[in-house]
């Protein structure tokens, strides 16, 4: 039994804005599987939900005249794994989110509702962030768009305005094109757990698989919120494949990466932990794309 | 041969189970039922010294609210065991139903009652207390400081209870020259059983009696702690139990019986429900004692051991529930693993502000297993000897009689359980390929063995009761006190009494529920007794059952009772096997006789005055990621000696279950508390790791089968001993894949990150 004030179900994307300006204190609700845990926990006890789970076209993966990969912000994670586009592109991102939880929760969680709740240790986010996404916002004067780093504003808060809802999530082409990456999610046990550290790699190789064009990484608690690291990315661009290039990649996340001291984990183990898991993202990345080292 | 016994039937609940029907407390309770939930106290150590229940009491739906200020000055005791009518045995009485004086962070200050879970829930969160607070120590050696705050009157130095070993002289012996010292510190932490069903009760009153549906692992004894903590006759207490999602010793324990009880009283008898939350369980039940050990042998360059000395020093938390005695079992196993004639040992069990300790699967031995076994493999690397051939050497000999139980090591079962291990593992071949690895993932194998207790005789009682009762057609009731906990007992008892009466095991009908007022007298389900104590009054009320009916017999078929014979629901002829009724057609006959009408019973008690050493071992193989700091487990093997297997799939289901309990023990488990308030930091199955299906390899059960003579059926403890030697085999197999040696579990990977800086290996 939840102790929920009232329960809005919104029937179009249009009539969840209008709830949303009728009800500010209401909380959005997607798959449910963080609302309705705090809820539980006494966290959001006593809020009023607006529920837009019902909003099938906001499901799916699709692929836009120019190239875009659209996700629906209701795709769920199981959906996401599974889908061709995804797979065929960006399938470090099926592979992602196919660590979160358990099956069931993979099933009812929405990413949407996982880059919505602006934690840093989501399995989408850092994959995301890596790869340059946009996040699609849909309020009363249409839609606007924010390049994922942009949309985390700090731990626990999104640049969501009060009549928006997160309709999509946008991969243009240029972000996607030519890129392999690789997601390494430590945690203390392989499944129905949290990352300790979450590292996303992606490198796109010169024809001749000899050189990073390009190279881009995200963490996932690093930080408060997701984000990259511009040294390391700095110090593997236009470089070489080598070991020694992992090496100086590893080296340079510690200028970015500011991970804390808590409970769960120690921030010099935390450190230790991210250098290590960028170099293996890193090597993964290159292998996938084609290049051997 | 029996024709039940020592087959693997479907177990007797099986299908209720997996297809729902089975009914538990939850399913049992009305749903008219009042709701109760418990204030828990925001302070580890303090005075609660006002609440504030205004605001909760305007909120609707609530219908009382009982504080610490309300409830009777009558101190109980929770501890699961057999009562003692000897007062210096008895348990401590060091709880009221709802405390003043905190002593835990999640300590019973308050409850409320109110129509529905949502009010009562507003309600819990809008109760005000204020506290007097006293200083946090929640380790063993701060509590145990001169000037720290005493928990309970009359315990000096916050120390529950210490008890000795002295065997020969242990002073004079370490002065033998040519002696090795090897010394080490092994800590073992907090951890909770997780069984699938939290704790829960409810309880109404009829009739000027509390009748209680409890998910409790030992009802008989529910009656007596509800008695004592209201001051009210036993008999006015009745308590069902109903099946249980799991207990592993957590629910052998008063859990919130006794405050769901009194809180009925308060209400003018209405049904309250009282269904504790995933995290309440983690702090308000029982958990298992965190136990620093200290361990020096003095060994001789042969390898045998001059001296030993042992040090126990268990964190109680706040109230005594169990007490000292599972400290004391885990250094009373210590002397005959690894006999050795100069023994010093010292247990300590100390009040802390921490959740109370309490039984949990192993009641010390998977705790003084870590540190034992541990301990042998460090021996073994100061002797350069490889450790499973070392083992070997110096463990329990056959023939070993132990001088307080009488238990014996009948058979060579160490050798045996070892071998069976080795050549699972294909151990020798995989400890030389894994000598001198260097690179930055090792792989290492190790191994540890363990001996266990089967019943509590000759500490406590131990006694059986048991009631058959014959249907009209050859089928029967058949009721233990021993309960069903989701080990399988119903099952095994249902093969046992079939065998003993001579009927098909379908034709056995086991009553699941215990309930105090129909049930035969019996003390529950703990320390893996139940098949074999249920086995002693099974066998004899079988045996009673199956001479009145043959007595019956006589007058039905003119034949002497020394020729007849009752096999498969079968009156035999003995002299030439002709089949002269069935039991159904005597049992019709029995009761609707329009001449000699009755209705065939058979009840007695057995008393045990006997006990039996379980044994068994682990080998472990793992693989460490030393960057990561992280260890994978491979492969793993429980061999396991519990005499004759009544049901070899159930053993072997009951193996599995304590094999992913030692891997999270051993790998991953551990609550967490925050040092300065003693709140505990991860009381949910979230932050807290136990294992998932994911996290464990194949799970190899093993049996070598030596019937224990002591038994009717040959068997002996299986419940608990899978969940003693998993985690030091782990232990000992990363010591051998990184040569550094992990003296406390779980062994996280905070854990190896310090210790693999530490050894310079990352």
């Amino acid at each position: 039994m939840y102790d929920m004030a009232a329960f809005y179900e919104a029937s179009s994307v249009q009539d969840a804005v209008a709830l949303r300006l009728a009800h500010p204190e209401a909380q959005i609700i997607a798959g449910g599987t963080d609302v309705l845990v705090q809820m539980r926990e006494g966290k959001r006890a006593g809020k009023a939900l607006i529920s837009i789970y019902g909003l099938d076209e906001l499901r799916g993966v699709s692929m836009e005249t120019d190239g875009t990969i659209r996700i629906g912000s209701l795709t769920s994670f199981s959906h996401i794994t599974k889908d061709p586009i995804i797979q065929k592109y960006i399938n470090v991102l099926g592979q992602a989110v196919d660590m979160v939880g358990g099956p069931q929760i993979r099933n009812a969680g929405t990413i949407g509702g996982n880059t919505c709740n602006g934690v840093t240790s989501a399995d989408s986010a850092s994959t995301l962030v890596a790869w340059d996404a946009v996040v699609e916002l849909t309020g009363q004067n249409g839609k606007r768009l924010v390049p994922i780093q942009q949309f985390y504003i700090k731990a626990g808060t999104v640049d969501l305005k009060p009549d928006e809802i997160q309709t999509g999530i946008l991969l243009p082409k240029a972000a996607y094109e030519d890129y392999y990456g690789y997601y390494i999610k430590y945690a203390m046990r392989e499944a129905m757990d949290i990352a300790t550290t979450g590292c996303s790699v992606n490198v796109k190789l010169s024809e001749d698989k000899k050189t990073i064009a390009d190279a881009r990484i995200a963490y996932g608690v690093a930080g408060p919120v997701p984000m990259r690291a511009p040294s390391a990315e700095a110090a593997a661009k236009g470089k070489p494949v080598s070991m020694d290039t992992v090496a100086a990649f590893g080296a340079k996340v510690l200028d970015d990466i500011n991970p804390r001291d808590s409970w769960r984990a120690s921030k010099a183990f935390r450190q230790h932990i991210a250098v290590e898991l960028a170099k293996r993202c890193l090597m993964e990345s290159i292998r996938l794309a084609g290049g051997a080292i | 041969m029996s024709a039940s016994v020592g087959k693997s039937i479907t177990r007797v609940d099986a299908y209720d189970k997996a297809t729902g029907r089975a009914k538990y407390t939850d399913d049992l309770c009305d749903r008219s039922a009042l709701i109760a939930k418990v204030v828990h106290s925001t302070v580890a150590n303090g005075l609660v010294t006002a609440i504030d229940t205004s605001a909760a009491e305007q909120i609707p739906g609530v219908v009382k609210i009982v504080t610490c200020f309300d409830v009777p000055d009558r101190p109980f005791p929770t501890a699961g065991h057999p009562w003692s009518t000897d007062p210096h045995h008895q348990d401590v009485a060091d709880r009221l139903l709802l405390n003043r004086r905190v002593r835990y962070y999640g300590d019973d200050v308050a409850a409320v009652i109110a129509e529905n879970e949502v009010a009562a829930a507003q309600a819990v969160r809008a109760i005000r207390v204020e506290y007097e607070e006293y200083p946090v120590l929640l380790d063993v050696f701060d509590a145990m400081k001169e000037g720290a705050t005493q928990l309970h009157e009359g315990y000096p130095n916050n120390i529950l209870a210490h008890t000795q070993i002295r065997n020969g002289n242990y002073e004079a012996a370490i002065q033998e020259p040519g002696l090795l010292k090897v010394e080490g510190w092994y800590d073992t932490p907090t951890v909770q059983h997780c069984h699938i069903e939290n704790h829960i009760c409810c309880a109404h009153m009829e009739a000027g009696r509390i009748i209680i549906t409890s998910s409790t692992q030992i009802p008989h004894i529910i009656r007596r702690c509800v008695g004592q903590a209201l001051g009210i006759p036993w008999g006015k207490v009745r308590v069902v139990k109903p099946y249980i999602g799991g207990g592993f010793g957590n629910k052998q324990d008063a859990l919130y019986e006794p405050l769901c009880a009194y809180l009925t009283t308060q209400v003018g008898g209405r049904l309250v429900k009282l269904d504790c939350s995933r995290e309440e369980t983690f702090v308000s039940n029982r958990v298992r004692h965190a136990i620093r050990t200290h361990i020096i042998s003095w060994v001789r360059p042969d390898g045998t051991f001059a001296a030993r000395k042992v040090e126990c020093f268990a964190n109680q938390g706040g109230y005594a529930s169990h007490g000292h005695g599972v400290c004391a079992k885990g250094m009373g196993a210590f002397p005959q693993l690894y006999p050795c004639p100069n023994v010093e040992g010292d247990a300590y069990t100390v009040y802390t502000k921490r959740p109370v300790d309490g039984a949990m699967r192993g009641y010390g031995i998977p705790q003084a297993m870590f540190a034992g076994e541990s301990h042998i493999d460090d021996v073994a690397k100061a002797l350069g000897l490889e450790p499973l051939a070392y083992r070997r050497k110096v463990v329990m000999p056959v023939g070993f009689k132990d001088a307080f139980s009488k238990n014996e090591n009948y058979f060579d079962t160490f050798n045996q359980v070892l071998d069976k291990g080795m050549a699972y593992i294909d151990y020798q071949r995989k400890y030389k390929e894994y000598q001198n690895q260097a690179g930055p993932v090792r792989k290492g194998i190790g191994c540890a063995v363990f001996w266990y207790n089967t019943a509590v005789w000759p500490i406590s009682l131990e006694s059986s009761s048991c009631r058959m009762v014959l249907n009209q057609d050859g089928s029967i009731q058949v009721q233990t006190g021993e309960t069903e906990i989701g080990q399988g007992c119903d099952t095994a008892y249902s093969q046992m009494a079939a065998d003993a009466v001579g009927i098909p095991v379908e034709d056995v009908h086991i009553v699941s529920t215990q309930d105090t007022d129909v049930t035969p007298f019996g003390t529950g389900a703990y320390a893996s007794r139940q098949t074999y104590i249920g086995g002693f009054s099974i066998k004899q009320t079988g045996t009673l059952l199956k001479e009145r009916i043959l007595k019956y017999a006589v007058e039905l078929t003119r034949q002497t009772y020394t020729n007849l014979d009752l096999v498969d629901g079968k009156i035999i002829r003995k002299s030439d096997g002709r089949v002269l009724m069935t039991l159904g057609e005597l049992a019709t006959e029995a009761l609707y006789s329009l001449t000699h009408s009755q209705h065939l019973t058979a009840e007695s008690t057995y008393q045990i005055q006997n006990n039996a050493y379980s044994f068994g071992c682990t080998f472990a193989e793992v693989e460490v990621d030393i960057p990561l700091c992280k260890v994978k487990l491979l492969n793993i093997i429980n061999v396991h000696d519990c005499g004759t297997l009544i049901n070899p799939a159930l053993a072997e289901a009951q193996v599995h279950g304590g094999m992913s309990m030692a891997i999270g023990y051993g790998l991953s488990e551990q609550l967490l508390f925050d040092q300065k308030t003693g709140r505990s930091l991860n009381n949910n199955l979230l932050d807290y790791k136990l294992s998932t299906f994911m996290d464990h390899p194949h799970l190899e059960a093993q049996f070598v089968e030596n019937a224990e003579p002591t038994s009717p059926y040959g068997t002996k403890a299986l419940g608990e001993p899978p969940a003693c030697s998993g985690a030091p085999a782990i232990r000992n197999a990363i010591f051998n894949a990184t040569g550094v040696a992990i003296d406390q579990c779980p062994m996280t990977p905070h854990v190896l990150f310090a210790k693999f800086k530490e050894a310079g290996l990352i």
